[in-house]
Parts: C-alpha cells; sequence; structure tokens
C-alpha cells in the first residue's frame, strides 16, 4: 500500500507521512497539485490523501487529474471546514471527507476502509 | 378616531428623528391637500361665478324686457286717450259754426255727447282770441273768465292744438285741458276748451302691477301728474330724477328710496306727460335670488365635502407612506443587520479554515511526539524532540496571531466614530479574504497610501463596506481574476476609495439599479440583493456617495467618496450624519 499525501501545510503532511511510517504504510507527500501530478507519473500510488483548499489546483480538481494517471486511485479528502456542498460532492464521487484536525487512528481505519482491506491487510 | 385627528405621520414627524429626512410627511400632506382642493374646488366656483353671472344678466334682461312692455302698452293707451280726445274735439270744430258753438244750449248738448261717447269731459269752452271765455258749459260759473295770461293760451294758439299738464287753475282743483285751434274764415281765430277727468286720466297710468311696483305720469319737470303708491300725491315733486328724454321706451336701473330699482318711463308724444313704471329689483329678481341660495347652499355643502374627502383621502394616504416607509426602514434595519451577521458569519468560516489548519499540524506534531516516544524507544533523539516543540509552539503562535486579528476586527463590528488609519482597516480587512484569494489565484493589489488617509470614520461600517465590496468582486471574477482596492484623497475634505475588479462587470441595463434592495443578478446563486443596497446605506450614513462604472465582460470599479471629518461629530455614532 503506498499513499500520496497532499497539502500545502508542509509541517502537517510530513508529520503525517512519519506517522503513517510508524503504522507500516507507505506514504510520500507533496506541498501543490504539480508536484502531486509528477510523483503520481513516477509512482502508482493506491491512495491519495488531499486537502479540499489548496493555492491554483484545489484536492477535487486534483483528484480528477490523478485518476486520469492513475485510474485505480482511491482518494481521501481532508478539509478545514466541512461545508455541505464538499460533502456531497465528495460523497457523488463515492469518496471520503475527513474534517482537520484529524485522528490519525480514525484516518488510517478510513484507509483501509476505503481500499477495502481489514486493518492488518 | 384618534388617528384620523392627528395621524401617525403627524405625530411621529414632531417627536422623531429616526426617519428624519426620509420623508417629509407634514409637507406632502399639505401640498396634496392643497393642489387637490385647487383642482377640485376651482373649476367648481368658476362654473358656479359663470352661472351666476350669465343667470343674472338673462334675469334681469327678462324684467327689463317685461318692464318695457308694460310700459310701451301702457304709453300707446295714454297717448290714443289724448288724441282721441284732441280729434273729438276737431270733430266738433268742423261740424260746427262758431256761431252755433256760441250758443251755450248747444255747447251743453255737445259737452253731454262727448262725455257719453269718449267719457273724462267735464267741461267745454269757447274762447275767442282775445282770451276771453266767450260761452261755456260744464259745472262751473267759467264764462267771462279771461285767460290770456295763461301760457297754455299762446301756446295753443301758435300750435293748433294743445294738451295741458295738471294744474289747479281758478278753480283750484287738479285737472287737465285740451284745446284747439279754429280759423275763422273772415280772419281771427278762436278755441275750443275742454277740462278732462284727472280721475279717468290717472286710471290710465295705474298699472296693475306687484306689491314693490309703482306707476304713475310726471310732467317734464318731474311733478306727479297722477298719483303714486309710493312716491307722493298729484302735483308733489318726483323724489327721482327726470329720465332723460328719448323716443322710445327705456328701462333703466336707478337707486330709490326703498333700495334698487328699475326704472320703465317713456315720454308721450305731443304731450308734457313722462309715463313711469318703476319695479322693485330684488322683489323681480326674487325667484332667481332663491335658487341663487339653494344653488349657493349646494356649493357650500359640496364645498364642505370635496374637503372632507380631499382630507380624508390625502391623510390615509400620507399616513400609509408613512407606515409603509416605517416598515420598509425596519427591514432595512434587519436586512443591514442580517448582512452584518453574514458578513461575521464569513469571516467565521474564513476563520475556522485558518484555525484549522495550524491546529491540525498542532495535533499531527502532537501525535508524532506521542508516536516517537511509542514506536521509537530510545532511539529519539533530544534534537528531534526539540525541533517538534519549536513547530507545535510555531503552530500555537499562528493561532494566536489569527485569533488576535479576528477579535480586532469583531471590536469595530459596532458602531463608533473614531480616528482610523484608512490602511491599516484595508489591510485589516482584506486579511481574512488573502487565503480565499489564494486558493482561487485571485490577485489582490492594494494601493492605500500611508499617513495622509487618516481620518474620523466610523471602523466598523467601514469594514462592512469593504468587505461587501470586496466580496462582491471576488463573485464578479474568475479564478486568477483580479481585484484592487485603492485609495486617495481627491480634496482636503474628503477620501476616496475604490474597489475594482476585471469580473463580468454589471449590464447597462443593471447599473442603473443594483443599490435598489433586492435587485440581484445572483438571485439564483443565493443572492439576496441586499449586499449593494445596504453598502449604500452605510455610505449615505457616513455622509458619503457611492457611484460605480462597468463595462460587461471588463470590470467593474466602485468609488466611495467620503468626508474626512463625520458630520455626527459627538465621536458616539454617526447613525445620521
Amino acid at each position: 500500500m503506498r499513499i500520496l499525501l497532499v497539502d500545502d501545510e508542509r509541517d502537517l503532511v510530513s508529520a503525517l507521512a512519519e506517522r503513517f511510517s510508524f503504522r507500516n504504510i507507505d506514504a510520500d507527500f507533496a506541498t501543490s497539485g504539480d508536484e502531486a501530478l509528477k510523483m503520481a507519473q513516477t509512482t502508482a500510488y493506491d491512495l491519495a490523501i488531499l486537502d479540499v483548499k489548496m493555492p491554483k489546483i484545489n484536492g477535487l480538481e486534483l483528484s480528477k487529474r490523478l485518476l486520469k494517471i492513475l485510474p485505480e486511485l482511491k482518494c481521501i479528502f481532508l478539509t478545514g471546514h466541512g461545508s455541505e456542498l464538499d460533502f456531497q460532492a465528495g460523497a457523488s464521487m463515492g469518496v471520503a471527507y475527513l474534517v482537520k484536525p484529524v485522528n490519525i487512528d480514525l484516518l488510517v481505519r478510513e484507509i483501509h476502509k476505503v481500499l477495502g482491506q481489514g486493518k492488518d491487510g | 378616531m384618534r388617528d384620523f385627528i392627528l395621524p401617525r405621520f403627524w405625530r411621529s414627524a414632531s417627536d422623531s428623528a429616526r426617519f428624519k429626512g426620509l420623508f417629509n410627511y407634514r409637507a406632502a400632506w399639505v401640498l396634496a391637500i392643497v393642489l387637490t382642493a385647487f383642482s377640485s374646488l376651482a373649476p367648481l366656483l368658476a362654473m358656479v361665478s359663470f352661472d351666476y353671472q350669465i343667470s343674472r344678466s338673462a334675469a334681469e334682461s327678462e324684467v327689463r324686457l317685461r318692464t318695457s312692455r308694460t310700459v310701451s302698452n301702457a304709453k300707446r293707451s295714454i297717448s290714443f286717450y289724448l288724441k282721441e280726445r284732441i280729434s273729438a274735439l276737431q270733430f266738433v270744430l268742423r261740424d260746427n259754426t262758431y256761431k252755433t258753438l256760441s250758443a251755450r244750449g248747444r255747447l251743453t248738448l255737445l259737452l253731454q255727447d262727448l262725455a257719453e261717447s269718449h267719457g273724462g269731459f267735464i267741461d267745454l269752452g269757447i274762447i275767442d282770441q282775445d282770451g276771453t271765455q266767450k260761452t261755456y258749459a260744464g259745472p262751473y260759473n267759467l264764462e267771462g273768465k279771461n285767460y290770456k295770461g295763461q301760457d297754455w293760451f299762446g301756446l295753443a294758439a301758435s300750435r293748433g292744438s294743445y294738451i295741458s299738464g295738471v294744474f289747479l287753475g281758478f278753480r283750484n282743483v287738479p285737472h287737465l285741458v285740451v284745446v284747439v285751434r279754429h280759423d275763422l274764415p273772415g280772419g281771427g281765430f278762436f278755441l275750443l276748451r275742454a277740462t278732462l277727468d284727472t280721475e279717468q286720466f290717472s286710471s290710465l297710468a295705474r298699472l296693475e302691477l306687484s306689491l314693490g311696483g309703482d306707476s304713475f305720469i310726471i310732467n317734464h319737470s318731474g311733478v306727479l301728474q297722477t298719483p303714486s303708491r309710493y312716491h307722493g300725491d298729484v302735483l308733489s315733486t318726483l323724489n327721482l330724477p327726470v329720465p332723460n328724454y328719448s323716443e322710445h321706451t327705456e328701462v333703466i336701473g336707478d337707486e330709490a328710496p326703498g333700495g334698487r330699482v328699475f326704472v320703465g318711463y317713456a315720454y308721450i308724444p305731443d304731450s308734457p306727460f313722462v309715463l313711469m313704471v318703476i319695479k322693485d329689483r330684488a322683489e323681480l329678481l326674487a325667484s332667481w335670488y332663491q335658487t341663487r341660495v339653494q344653488l349657493l347652499g349646494f356649493l357650500i355643502a359640496s364645498i364642505f365635502v370635496v374637503l372632507l374627502v380631499v382630507f380624508a383621502v390625502a391623510t390615509y394616504l400620507v399616513n400609509s407612506i408613512f407606515i409603509a416607509d416605517q416598515n420598509r426602514v425596519a427591514v432595512l434595519h434587519h436586512a443591514e443587520h442580517s448582512n452584518k451577521l453574514a458578513s461575521i458569519g464569513r469571516l467565521a468560516a474564513g476563520v475556522a479554515h485558518e484555525i484549522n489548519n495550524p491546529l491540525a499540524v498542532i495535533g499531527e506534531k502532537t501525535g508524532l511526539l506521542k508516536d516517537l516516544l511509542t514506536y521509537g524507544g530510545s532511539s529519539v533523539s533530544h534534537d528531534r524532540l526539540l525541533a517538534l516543540s519549536r513547530d507545535i509552539e510555531r503552530s500555537v503562535e499562528r493561532c494566536g496571531n489569527i485569533t488576535k486579528h479576528l477579535l480586532g476586527f469583531a471590536r469595530h463590528i459596532n458602531v463608533s466614530v473614531e480616528r482610523i488609519n484608512l490602511a491599516a482597516v484595508v489591510d485589516e480587512t482584506l486579511g481574512f479574504l488573502r487565503k480565499e484569494a489564494e486558493y482561487r489565484s485571485i490577485e489582490i493589489i492594494t494601493a492605500v497610501g500611508e499617513g495622509q488617509l487618516d481620518f474620523e470614520c466610523d471602523r466598523g461600517k467601514l469594514q462592512q463596506i469593504l468587505l461587501n465590496l470586496v466580496n462582491n468582486a471576488f463573485q464578479a471574477v474568475s479564478d486568477g481574476g483580479h481585484v484592487s482596492v485603492t485609495a486617495d484623497s481627491p480634496d482636503e475634505e474628503h477620501i476616496r476609495i475604490q474597489v475594482s475588479d476585471d469580473g463580468c462587470g454589471i449590464a447597462a441595463v443593471d447599473r442603473e439599479r443594483i443599490f435598489e434592495p433586492f435587485f440581484s443578478t445572483k438571485k439564483d446563486f443565493g443572492g439576496t440583493g441586499l449586499g449593494l443596497s445596504i453598502t449604500y446605506g452605510l455610505v449615505r450614513k457616513l455622509s458619503g456617495d457611492i457611484s460605480v462604472e462597468s463595462t460587461e465582460g471588463e470590470g467593474t470599479i466602485f468609488t466611495i467618496v467620503l468626508p474626512r471629518k463625520c458630520g455626527g461629530g459627538n465621536g458616539d455614532s454617526c447613525e445620521y450624519c
């Protein structure tokens, strides 16, 4: 399982990536949409965890572009403030929305759920 | 009932400053009453006045015509009466010689015949050219009397016939005479003189008139020749001027002792008589006056009803406008308050997002710290832990700055006039929108001069105005667009702020209406149509002006000009300055 974390807050994604490593999840991180797209060209990620609001390319737009590169990619969205519209948009795409700050255990459970694996999977 | 006598707008106009400047209800009410009453009553009064003049003229003409007809008829009767007597005497002269007439018996017989056939003859006399009455037939003993010294003798001798006025004569009894001259074949002449009954003569002038009317005969000197009902007895002088000579019957208006009268008169031809008919003007026009009084009553009642209706309608309408204005102001106040809350809500959403990011960092860094201590064992370096702590501190500081910023902003939401630095207010307001601008790649350009743009203003209102306009600009531009806020000082008294964007612009047809309440081109997208109208209201409350320039497809510029000193001046509230 390989995860791509994308958020314009470097401190957040770097800490999150390191925490995932303690939980046997390989995670790379990018701090912009462009950087994430470049990384997706070279690595086959199973899951992307994306911040919704980012400069230049927002999370939803980025997920669409990533899916063009990696059609099997699953996505989980993180947002600073979850609006009803955001959740509706996510639900229509069959993806999960989590509101920051998110509990790491909840996030790991969500990852397994999205990837259709048991916790130890 | 109280509202009708003293309507709400009247009471409120005097004791409330709340609606001052919105509408002068009292002036509008007075104007409505004056104009409506004038336009309603002026034609009515003009029509009544016109009708009064026309109908009075018609009534007077009618009276004059009737009087003239009466006088003409009487004139013909009197003239005929006198001519008939003259003709009778002339017939006697043609049928008799001087000799036969000089016989008293014959003269008495003729007198009897004349009295029976024509009536009115009292006596007959033959007077020779020396003025001596040679023969006399009648009830008096006048034979031998000489009349040469009397005026009528000379006039009768020269004219051929003569009708005298009424006079006393030798008998000291009012009477009149008719005299006819007859020339003798051998030269010389004699006169046939007859005395006429004044009673019969008077009856000709005694017309059947209404109670206030009078008819009589005067001579050319104004001496009454027949008795009058109101103007004296025979041979007394009339208390009215003798009317000017006229060949025809005339009717004139005149002043009599009893009031205004119509005087109809006619000069009787070949006689010293003037027939006068005097009619009381008020009596003749009584029916017309009565109609006038009824119409006047109707007019007064109409005026009263019109004024009452005008008063009631004007009061009702102005009161309705007043109540509608009150409701409108209340709705706008409510909308303004809602807009203020919406502004705060927008801020809160931005702040929540802003705070959530550093909070998430804190959460993850703390979690990492815990993970390192849990899973990393003793290999975790002291420097690593210190670096994590610094990261957490930095995020906490970031949160603190955001909340301070928010508190600084919220403190000025309430009304207060204070000296402000425009650059600081613009920066503070835009601070909450920068992140959204960043996400949408909108470039915010500010050009607000420092220092020289310090001025007195209500900070909360100015913040709300800027927030509304910049939010509007954000909605107008596409991602990657430009929004600029610039400010300068066009003169020493004013500050000019411009918020411009290169968005979709406003259609010319909409431009004139954008400050109207509830006008929105974004209703399908949740626009209430109140944002710009509230902004307009806020600018007006700050004694400023707002204008808009826009080109569809190119962008929009909102320009606000504010006074450097708030008109309120009490440092407390600028609500109605």
